[in-house]
């Protein structure tokens, strides 16, 4: 498979068994999703063979994929359309027609019996975008299952969905493979690997590493396959103790998604927000910088009222957001990293002409990429050449050139590879230890607890719990996360 | 000032005509080839400053064009909007005797007005913009048409002819008129700050606006800018024509968007560049000479601009990926 100017994969050579549960690992950029696209029918391979049930197939499409050699795959977002409801997603393009004329009748029963094999149960009939994003998956599989799928690919299922969810995601797995269903698992998180997987193989910058039987393996040495080295995450210890002084005192925050807001906090600090999807974490940051409306906004920066209705106001008063998706938040994907670096401080960098000096805004932007260490050819390069952790850092120069005192990681690390996570975690330490306010916003444990200075752990738009970061342990901070009382 | 001739300096080639202009920068010179072999005249100075002469109306409105499909949305309003500020100033010059000057300073606030409205209903009443802009196209068409009656305004100075026929020196007057709004244009894109939010709106407005940009403003700034330009090209249609026509500019709105797709700029928004368009505003000029030449109808023509579009835009796309 070639790509422009990259070798995406070369020399893969994996077996898989009828009737397993797969999982194939590796980095971002290890070449996972190009093995899937090639699979799916998206890519053509540029050289090798691919055989199924011992016979050579050629994957000319996606319908190629699905129709001639049951392959389905479910993708990490979905391709629903969302206007149609149920029925009308899992037929598309497959409709059962009655003399020219839709057979609407047959159809919703047969949705209703593969959603029934499925153990799914939820109106039909409604749009789609009105369900949940865990019935949403529901719907990609037995989309995937009616067209009598022999092998199906999940790619990052779990991603969107919570812990409930992720279980019945497993036993629905678990009960495909026991129907002979042949499943290829794509996932970031190891923890589920070795919960679902029969076997596991290893991709790594695009070459085949191994494969292991998953029961006599563990996690240190898949990590090891992955990166080629044996690596822990580290986060780097507090040096200097966080100051008294406060920066930041919240006294009532509010709006439809978060109630009676209020902390303090103090300069070079770090506080982890914890908690589940949906419980309100993004919110509470969205609602403090005024990206979202808020009904009450009793808020002091350096000791002095501030009253931010707008993220033009809250960049005045020295925050910084990283948001959750970089990319469809964080950054401009189709301009230069030079662009992402300024766009909040290019109005300053303008002189009496307001024709931006060219000069002083590379030279700002050169220096950006030599601390935090962008890896990117050229600043002229468009934002979306670059991997993950490096477009991460470019959301973080961007506040960085704006001199924020108060910076929020929402998911810092979301789709990172562990190389770069290390380097993230880093520079969060020590930035905090230059004296700047951060506010970390994590569904991944470990990040929050190894991060902060003081955790809170968030449950239904409300703080629920306050821990030192010495005193939290995981168990703690979910019981409160959870609802725990 | 020594920083701005430092800025101007830097303008490189590769600036100008970047990847996606390759395509309209070959068909162009291929296309005048062409012609320069089949009409021996095409060369001459004569044709070359008649064809400046005619696009340079089309090249104006498409520089607000520009600016607003970069920005990610359409600006239907501009052939009515030109017609309004046209006949607006045909009207201040007859009835009011006032001077060129000032009518056609006027002219430009009324089309800026116009713009603003398409503007703000954009940004603050969160109208698509192609949506907005019919409204303003009807609006402003009605508009000209009260205020003329239907009938063109005529009786215009001879002295006013000059900004349309005249030249300055041997070189026509609206080709310089042209060439310094679009070097205008370039410097406000690509070397200031409003600029790189046009672009960067374009691109992904969310992003932007978490980097605490007001983006309403931003949003509304390309509509402003294309009512400008649409009033401009309004001066210069009244000053060639010698009269105020309250029909004039009727399907330039689609002609513009055709110079913007044709230059390369993406009409998603966020991609593209203000030089593109004069490529292609010339190539639909220079493409309409030689068919007048050639005796072609302009029926037929039609249907081969149309086929040029087509062919430009699947090329364009196909260097996307």
């Amino acid at each position: 498979m070639l790509f422009p100017g990259v070798r995406a994969l070369h020399n893969v050579n994996i077996a898989v068994k009828k009737g397993e549960i797969h999982a194939i690992v590796g980095e971002n950029g290890a070449g996972k999703s190009t093995l899937m696209k090639i699979l799916s029918g998206v890519h053509i391979p540029t050289s090798g063979q691919l055989l199924i049930d011992g016979k050579p197939a050629h994957i000319t499409g996606p319908q190629d994929a699905t129709y001639k050699y049951g392959i389905g795959i479910i993708h990490q977002e979905f391709s629903l359309v969302p206007y149609l409801n149920t029925v009308e997603n899992i037929f598309l393009g497959r409709e059962i027609r009655k003399a020219g004329i839709l057979d609407k009748k047959s159809m919703i029963n047969k949705a209703k019996e593969l959603l029934a094999t499925l153990k799914a149960d939820f109106d039909v009939m409604i749009p789609v975008s009105k369900l949940s994003v865990a019935n949403q998956q529901f719907i990609e599989i037995a989309k995937a299952t009616a067209a009598e799928t022999k092998i199906l690919i999940f790619d990052e299922p779990t991603a969107c969905l919570t812990g409930n969810e992720v279980d019945t995601l497993f036993d629905l797995i678990f009960h495909l493979r026991d129907q002979g269903v042949t499943i290829l698992y794509i996932s970031h998180h190891l923890e589920e690997i070795f919960k679902l997987s029969d076997r596991f193989s290893v991709l790594r910058d695009g070459a085949y590493v191994g494969t292991r039987e998953t029961a006599s393996s563990n996690q240190k040495e898949m990590v090891q396959m992955m990166v080629g080295r044996e690596v822990e995450t580290e986060f780097p210890p507090r040096v200097t103790p966080v100051s008294d002084e406060v920066v930041l005192k919240i006294n009532k925050i509010t709006n439809k998604k978060v109630t009676d807001i209020h902390f303090e906090m103090h300069k070079g600090e770090i506080i982890g927000l914890a908690g589940l999807v949906g419980a309100g974490r993004t919110e509470i940051v969205r609602a403090l910088i005024g990206a979202d409306k808020s009904d009450i906004y009793d808020v002091e920066v350096n000791g002095k009222t501030a009253n931010i209705r707008s993220t033009q106001d809250s960049l005045k008063y020295g925050f910084g957001l990283i948001p959750e998706d970089r990319k469809s938040q964080g950054l401009v994907l189709s301009m230069s990293v030079k662009g992402n670096c300024t766009i909040s401080v290019i109005k300053e960098l303008a002189n009496a002409f307001l024709l931006t000096n060219n000069k002083k805004e590379r030279v700002m932007v050169s220096k950006s990429i030599k601390e935090l260490n962008i890896k990117t050819p050229t600043m002229d390069q468009k934002a979306k050449n670059l991997s993950g952790g490096n477009q991460q850092k470019i959301v973080l120069a961007k506040w960085m050139n704006t001199k924020s005192q108060i910076l929020i990681f929402d998911e810092p690390t979301r789709g990172i590879d562990i190389g770069a996570k290390d380097e993230i975690y880093k520079l969060i330490r020590e930035l905090s230890e230059s004296g700047i306010s951060i506010i970390v916003v994590s569904s991944e444990l470990a990040e929050v607890l190894g991060l902060s200075d003081r955790i809170f752990s968030i449950y239904n738009g409300r703080i629920a719990a306050e821990m030192k970061g010495s005193e939290a342990t995981p168990e703690r901070v979910m019981y409160y996360c959870t609802g725990g009382k | 000032m020594a920083q701005q001739t430092q800025t101007l300096k830097r303008i490189k080639f590769s600036d100008i005509f970047q990847k996606g202009q390759t395509f309209t920068v070959i068909a162009l010179l291929v296309l005048v080839v062409v012609m320069a072999v089949i009409n021996p005249d095409f060369m001459g100075w004569k044709n070359l400053s008649n064809i400046t002469r005619q696009v340079s109306i089309i090249a104006i409105i498409s520089v607000g064009m520009t600016f607003v499909i970069l920005e990610g949305g359409t600006d239907l309003s501009v052939g009515s909007v030109m017609a309004l500020s046209g006949t607006m100033m045909a009207g201040f010059m007859i009835n009011f005797k006032m001077s060129p000057w000032v009518a056609v300073f006027l002219g430009i606030v009324i089309g800026a007005v116009c713009g603003i409205i398409t503007g703000c209903l954009v940004a603050y009443a969160k109208i698509p913009g192609i949506i907005a802009s019919l409204a303003m196209m009807e609006m402003a068409r009605g508009v000209a048409l009260i205020y003329t009656g239907g009938y063109p305004l005529s009786g215009l100075s001879e002295s006013f002819a000059k900004l349309g026929n005249g030249n300055i020196g041997i070189i026509p007057t609206p080709l310089i008129v042209t060439v310094v709004i679009y070097f205008i244009a370039y410097l406000i894109l690509n070397q200031s700050a409003t600029g790189r939010y046009v672009y960067a709106i374009g691109g992904n407005e969310e992003a932007v606006r978490l980097s605490g940009i007001n983006i309403k403003k931003f949003k509304v700034l390309p509509y402003f800018i294309s009512g400008i330009t649409a009033a401009m090209a309004g001066a210069i249609s009244v000053s060639r024509m010698q009269s105020g026509q309250p029909n004039a500019g009727t399907g330039f709105e689609l002609d513009a968007i055709a110079a913007v797709v044709l230059g390369g700029t993406a009409i998603s928004g966020g991609r593209g560049h203000i030089f593109g368009t004069i490529l292609g505003a010339l190539t639909l000029a220079v493409l309409s000479n030689g068919l007048n030449f050639m005796g072609v109808t302009p029926y037929v023509q039609k249907v081969i601009k149309g086929a040029i579009i087509i062919v430009a835009v699947i090329i364009a796309s196909r260097k996307k990926d």
